[in-house]
């Protein structure tokens, strides 16, 4: 016989050898109160952006289209060229080996998805959510431009956007599988 | 002062390390040779004055109250909040004062705060956990749906990532504990397990990482692996037993044991299985850890071994000489805290102290020692052992394998100098 608590850790033993399978937990000890939803539904609250471009709405836009938008929303915080101002981010510009190392989307960010998944969701700061989903990818061409990846023309669109290759894609380490926090 | 050195020089201390630290076992119940020197030097010292009964004692006090708050004379005891950012509203923190607290658990009005965009103001009533993606039935939970599942109760610490990164800059800050430290708290936090509600909805083949996302402003979001969500990650509701405060994530959060706090994703609305990791900005821009060479380690997740001491801190003055406790905190993300060395010269010689409690995995585990200050200056530093095997580094051993400009995940020693005037600074050591 096993006790509850040994077949709890048998079951998660096993959950972790095969992360793929359902966890097979006793599924009688809880009330299943879960409504069923469908991933229609979800569409307008999953904000979700991944770097493979699941998740981008239909749309398009130019940098030279983000132009006005940016000078209107962003320029104020992080600069008319992406500069920054005191207490907020450069966007544009820098370098990880600088002294001191300046983190920008051009110089840092692995990929153009993280942009419009966090202006998207986060941006402007006063008024998240504001921007249409157009309007994101106008303001994402713009500071993209300001860095030197796009021209002003490039049309950002949910093919496009996932292949505008990040200067700094490769310079991260995955840590997600080591259980120790020093390098 | 005098007459305490004569009564100090005929006791017989137990020193077991140098500059004055006395053994551990002092605190253990085995007596403590030379108290009643000190005893006696006191005595020497009092006032002849008649001991009066207080007005207090003689009136009513005040009636009792539906939500109870400190003595007004413990009023200092807050949280050092920053000033709110004019360009991010809401977006900043607020820190433990853990030089002020005593044992292990963070009162929850003291629980440090980090928010990116203000705390939400929730109607639970309104609230909903979706979870979905990569499951085989998407599924949708009130508040109370989750107050009616099976729950634990489990004390934690909550660190944040970039905790301590004060003291990477290249000068020691004269600051507090808190100043410095004070993105740390513990509590004990009940909740649903993760895995009882991705049971429910099903894991689909392919699904290897978890995405939450609160309901900010900000709609915050992180990515873990499903292992790590699957064996001790789970919703919580309640915190040091009433329902989690909203800057801690009411109605809900998620929380993840020993990994740095941002994961604990709060005011949690959505959670999303998914193939790969989402790369939010908080998880690439932000709370990634940039290397020498430019690159940077990302998804460092598990806080390292750490401990520091709370008393005597910085910013804080020794009064008199004689017999003091020197007492801290110690933490890991890799487990539980299995000892703790002090030092009151610099680190040249160490002393065990004594740990409370049976070293809970993943909670703050509080540690004593005595110490006799006898006026000279001394570096008071503290250094942890986890369960298993880490061994809190040196401030310069954790610099030397990041960029300058890295601020995340700095748990070096640290060390408090105490002047002959009995002032306790924080220094590079």
């Amino acid at each position: 016989m096993f006790t509850p608590e040994l077949r709890t850790r048998l079951l998660t033993g096993l959950v972790c050898l095969l992360p793929l399978a359902s966890t097979g937990l006793a599924a009688e000890n809880t009330p299943h109160l879960g409504q069923a939803v469908s991933e229609d539904q979800l569409q307008g609250v999953d904000l979700i952006v991944m770097p493979d471009g699941s998740g981008l709405p239909p749309g398009a836009g130019t940098a030279a289209q983000g132009r006005a938008l940016y000078a209107q929303q962003c320029a104020a915080c992080h600069g008319a060229q992406g500069e920054g101002t005191p207490g907020v981010p450069a966007l544009a510009g820098g370098s990880t080996t600088a002294t001191p190392p300046l983190m920008t989307v051009g110089s840092y960010w692995p990929y153009a998805t993280t942009v419009y998944d966090y202006v998207r969701r986060a941006m402007p700061p006063t008024a998240p959510k504001s921007l249409s989903d157009v309007e994101v990818y106008q303001v994402v061409a713009y500071v993209l431009h300001l860095n030197g990846l796009i021209t002003e023309d490039f049309e950002l669109n949910r093919n496009s956007l996932p292949a505008v290759v990040m200067p700094n894609r490769d310079g991260f380490v995955d840590r997600s599988q080591v259980q120790k926090a020093s390098p | 002062m005098s007459e305490i050195n004569n009564q100090n020089k005929k006791a017989s201390w137990d020193r077991v390390a140098g500059n004055g630290l006395l053994s551990r076992r002092h605190l253990l119940g085995l007596g403590l040779a030379g108290a009643g020197g000190l005893v006696s030097a006191k005595v020497l010292a009092a006032d002849s004055s008649r001991v009066e009964i207080p007005d207090w004692s003689k009136r009513p006090g005040r009636d009792p109250s539906a939500y109870g708050n400190p003595s007004s004379f413990a009023g200092n005891v807050q949280r050092l909040a920053g000033n709110p950012s004019a360009t991010l509203p809401g977006s900043g923190v607020s820190r433990t004062p853990l030089h002020l607290l005593q044992g292990n658990i963070t009162p929850n009005s003291l629980h440090f705060e980090r928010h990116h965009a203000g705390v939400p103001d929730i109607d639970p009533a309104q609230h909903q956990l979706l979870i979905h993606g990569l499951v085989r039935q998407p599924l949708r939970f009130t508040y109370e749906d989750l107050l009616a599942y099976p729950m634990q109760s489990r004390l934690y610490f909550l660190e944040c990532s970039g905790n301590s990164g004060a003291n990477t800059s290249a000068q020691a800050g004269d600051s507090s504990a808190a100043a410095i430290h004070g993105l740390l708290s513990c509590a004990e936090w009940t909740g649903v397990k993760l895995s009882t509600l991705l049971d429910e909805a099903g894991i689909a083949e392919g699904a290897s990482w978890v995405t939450s996302t609160g309901a900010d402003g900000a709609s915050m979001g992180r990515s873990i692996p499903l292992n790590k969500a699957l064996q001790d990650v789970f919703i919580a509701l309640y915190q040091n037993g009433e329902p989690i405060r909203p800057e801690q994530g009411y109605p809900m959060r998620l929380f993840v044991p020993g990994w740095e706090g941002n994961v604990s994703v709060k005011w949690l609305t959505q959670i999303k299985l998914a193939d790969a990791p989402a790369n939010f900005r908080d998880e690439t821009s932000r709370y990634t850890d940039l290397l020498p060479d430019g690159r940077a380690l990302q998804f460092t997740f598990p806080m390292g071994v750490k401990s520091l001491i709370t008393a005597p801190s910085g910013q804080m003055l020794l009064r008199r000489q004689g017999l003091h406790e020197i007492t801290g905190v110690a933490w890991s993300g890799s487990g539980a805290i299995r000892r703790v060395e002090v030092s009151a010269d610099g680190g040249r010689t160490w002393a065990d102290a004594h740990l409370e409690g049976t070293g809970q995995e993943l909670a703050l585990t509080r540690f004593r020692l005595p110490w006799l200050w006898e006026g000279a200056p001394a570096v008071l530093q503290s250094r942890a052992t986890d369960a298993a095997g880490n061994v809190q580094p040196t401030r310069q051993q954790v610099l030397a394998g990041y960029s300058p400009a890295n601020r995340f995940h700095y748990n070096g020693i640290q060390s408090w100098a105490v002047s002959a005037a009995g002032e306790v600074k924080n220094v590079y050591a």
